[in-house]
């Protein structure tokens, strides 16, 4: 090998945000903890205001860290292999979310294809009907349940088929932000990154409403409705949370865009903050598929 | 490209040995604050010999109880307590924590790197991990008391029937699942993209190999983890109907997620156990690894079979038959790989110069020990003689021959081997004997009579049994004790080894290989600032 000078690989100094992180997530979930294990009781306690205060400490902690994380990148100190890392960290991350949808896709087609029927008595299971329960017939959706509660099919039309598109344009627009980026076209990446925040708010917007109308008196549709419920709300439920979460990115990203951050070539967060779009975009597709239409 | 010092430590030549200007931060908030690797896979180490002390202390306590039948020492619902958080703080606690520590120490030592590829996060993955489990063990003393539905929180008993602490195990899982997956990442990045020039996949050390295939595992099955103790908390708190058949789920459904995650999962403790062992067997065998890329092939296979095998833990629970086929010819496949393993690490040794140092006496019985424990997880592959061993103390023996005399021996092994490198001294030959020995011999004793009382039909997780298991629960609960008492002295080895003894040369094993032994005794605060070349 030709002697070849490497560029040096910028090692941070001591930092503090870690722990305040970790102080946080503690808060969190003691927080979380003790408020979830008195919400079907009397008893109140300290719980929600303890995770409060962990949220707010993951916030301070996060604006802390990404401002280093910020200042270190426009001061130059990163080479080409600490964007690589930060490039192959952030895929993993995604990588790591699809498995946790596939968790909630699994139970979903475990349910549908195995226990509902199962149920119901099939495959070897005839027993099972006949004995526990010979008043239920097995379908999907699952609009009455073993022990008998009722409840009704949100339909794929309306809100959720606008909201299908909505998401679908925003990874478009998302798409357009980028070549704008590479021309270095600053207007033009303006207006489509702020398109795609405005179609993700507006997603999120006609989310909320479609949960109201699900928990209407009309619906009955709960998340205590049976499997159906179930995994309807903890599927849309967490894809909704994502939505937030990579608006919230968006956001972020777009303002540093006003301040005058990235160029065509050092553009690491806006182009993670788009491939997390362009995630969360793939997983409602699969969503609107599995849980609305089939 | 630019050589500036942009790292905030003196960008000297590794050769030069730059701990002269080694500016260690001071203090607590050395520990606190620290973003160096070293730090953090000492810290890892620490905490992970804290809890297996921890976790060890409920298993003394177990083992008292079950010394002689009927209940002396605490009542049933205490035992089950003990139990669950045993396995919980060994998994999670003790060996997971470990082997990270050993990534963070080695993996930028190995490749050249001057430290993991994401250094801050490195530190968060860690710091989280105690607050994690001190809210798990504090469920000890709340009025409701520790879960205690085993550490493989089978739904109903974790949802219907669980008790007034699960929604802090569940955000405590979630903790310890947030840093597996940072800690993960973070290895799968600092070996993708830290390597030294020249150094190709296939010239790694086959320890990098399995820490890289870990990692891997790690990130595809730890957010599954999280997934079912969230549905699981939903089910007990929110009225999902996932686990329960009345609402129209299934609580076989829980087993199936859980052990998606739980069968790779055991191969996350024991893949980087095979890379220690790789590294060790030759540098005391003084030849080249046997097979290194059939090693490699192996191990993937492995990891890839791992995702495949899972509802082998369900042979009796209830299953198509063609299930309980697929899975257990799939599960019988991994015999094969593994096979190789064991094939290669003797072959390794064939004809080799020997010596036997404690490093190469914890693998050596990690070979022998471990192999009993697979071959017990063949018997328990088949899924006709399944349904007589499923739940006996049989399947206690199997699992904790593969994780204690596995896991745990690669974990002494690895200590012993690179604690020159980390203190810079040579530790008590005689005092590591001991250790080895005492262990050896109370390890046997504590695991193999319970072979004969699983296969006797002793069911497992029960804090009384009948009059015929007396003997060899007595004789199972002195050899624990032992072994409990065994793992002082490997504390007493390694503080004295801290505190000096004899100066450990850069190499003090003369068939050791890899770059880590380029570094001096202790290996300086910074390496590598500059990566090495690699021919």
């Amino acid at each position: 090998m030709t002697t070849k000078e490497y560029e040096s690989y910028y090692v941070p100094a001591q930092s503090h945000w870690p722990i305040v992180g970790a102080v946080a997530l503690f808060l969190i979930a003691i927080g979380a903890g003790s408020y979830v294990s008195t919400i079907n009781t009397e008893e109140s306690g300290i719980g929600g205001y303890l995770l409060i205060a962990g949220i707010c400490l993951v916030v301070y902690m996060l604006y802390g860290w990404f401002s280093n994380v910020i200042n270190e990148s426009m001061a130059g100190k990163y080479s080409h292999q600490m964007d690589n890392s930060f490039r192959q960290g952030m895929s993993w991350f995604i990588f790591s979310e699809v498995m946790f949808f596939a968790a909630f896709f699994g139970a979903l087609f475990y349910a549908r294809m195995l226990s509902v029927p199962w149920l119901g008595g099939a495959g070897s299971n005839e027993m099972t009907g006949a004995v526990l329960w010979p008043e239920f017939t097995a379908a999907w959706p699952l609009l009455k349940t073993p022990d008998g509660t009722e409840t009704t099919q949100m339909g794929w039309y309306g809100l959720p088929l606008i909201n299908t598109i909505l998401l679908l344009t925003s990874s478009v627009t998302a798409h357009f932000a980028h070549s704008a980026l590479e021309k270095d076209n600053r207007s033009g990446l303006k207006l489509w990154l702020g398109l795609t925040i405005l179609l993700g708010i507006v997603f999120l917007f006609f989310q909320v409403q479609e949960y109201a109308h699900g928990y209407s008196d009309e619906m009955k549709l709960y998340m205590t409705s049976g499997i159906y419920g179930s995994t309807f709300y903890l599927l849309t439920g967490f894809h909704g949370m994502h939505v937030t979460l990579g608006t919230i990115m968006l956001i972020i990203v777009f303002l540093r865009v006003l301040k005058g951050h990235f160029t065509s070539t050092n553009a690491f967060a806006f182009e993670a903050a788009s491939w997390y779009w362009h995630f969360v975009d793939v997983v409602w597709v699969f969503l609107f598929v599995f849980v609305y239409i089939i | 490209m630019t050589t500036d010092t942009l790292t905030e430590q003196p960008s000297a030549d590794h050769d030069s040995h730059d701990d002269h200007h080694d500016h260690k931060p001071t203090g607590i908030k050395r520990w606190l604050y620290t973003t160096n690797h070293k730090d953090i896979g000492t810290l890892y180490l620490w905490f992970s010999f804290i809890m297996l002390l921890t976790g060890g202390a409920l298993a003394m306590v177990i083992r008292a109880e079950l010394f002689q039948p009927g209940l002396q020492i605490v009542e049933p619902d205490f035992f089950n307590q003990l139990t669950t958080v045993h396995g919980l703080i060994m998994v999670f606690g003790a060996i997971m924590p470990a082997f990270t520590g050993f990534a963070n120490w080695m993996l930028p030592m190995m490749i050249g790197a001057p430290d993991m590829a994401l250094p801050r996060m490195n530190n968060w993955s860690f710091w989280i991990l105690p607050f994690a489990f001190a809210i798990l063990l504090s469920s000890f003393f709340m009025e409701s008391g520790a879960p205690n539905f085993g550490w493989t929180f089978y739904a109903p008993l974790s949802t219907t029937y669980s008790n007034g602490s699960t929604a802090f195990f569940v955000f405590a899982v979630h903790i310890m699942g947030i840093s597996s997956i940072m800690g993960a990442i973070n290895i799968v990045v600092t070996i993708m993209n830290m390597r030294a020039p020249g150094m190709t996949y296939m010239k790694m050390p086959l320890f990098v190999w399995t820490f890289f295939i870990t990692a891997y595992l790690l990130i595809a099955v730890m957010p599954v983890l999280a997934g079912v103790v969230t549905m699981l908390l939903t089910d007990t708190y929110f009225g999902t109907s996932f686990f329960d058949a009345a609402g129209g789920g299934d609580p076989v459904m829980f087993q199936h997620i859980f052990w998606f995650f739980g069968h790779p999962e055991v191969y996350i403790m024991i893949l980087p156990a095979f890379g220690i062992v790789s590294t060790i067997i030759p540098a005391f065998a003084r030849k080249k690894l046997f097979g290194y890329a059939s090693m490699v092939y192996a191990t993937s296979s492995i990891a890839l079979l791992s995702f495949i095998v899972w509802a082998h833990h369900m042979f009796t629970t209830g299953m198509p038959l063609a299930g309980e086929l697929f899975f257990m010819y799939c599960t019988m496949l991994i015999a094969v790989p593994t096979g190789v393993k064991v094939f290669n690490w003797v072959a390794t040794m064939w004809r080799g110069s020997l010596s036997f140092e404690t490093p190469m006496l914890f693998s050596l019985a990690f070979v022998i020990l471990f192999t009993i424990g697979g071959f017990s997880g063949l018997m328990l592959a088949m899924t006709p003689v399944d349904f007589q061993y499923h739940d006996t103390y049989f399947v206690v023996a199997h699992f904790h021959y593969v994780l204690v005399t596995g896991s745990l021996f690669s974990i002494y092994a690895g200590a012993y081997y690179w604690l020159p490198k980390w203190t810079g001294n040579m530790y008590s030959d005689s005092l590591s004997k001991w250790h080895f020995w005492c262990s050896l011999i109370s390890v046997n004793l504590l695991f193999f009579p319970m072979h004969f009382l699983g296969l006797a039909g002793m069911p497992r997780r029960i804090p009384d049994y009948a009059l015929q298991f007396a003997d060899f629960n007595k004789w199972v609960s002195i050899g624990g004790f032992a072994f409990g008492l065994s793992q002082l002295i490997f504390l007493a080895v390694v503080i004295k080894c801290i505190k000096g003894g004899e100066k450990a040369e850069a190499k003090p094993w003369d068939g050791a290989e890899g770059l880590e032994w380029t570094v001096a005794s202790p290996a300086p605060y910074h390496t590598f600032s500059t990566p090495p070349k690699v021919d």
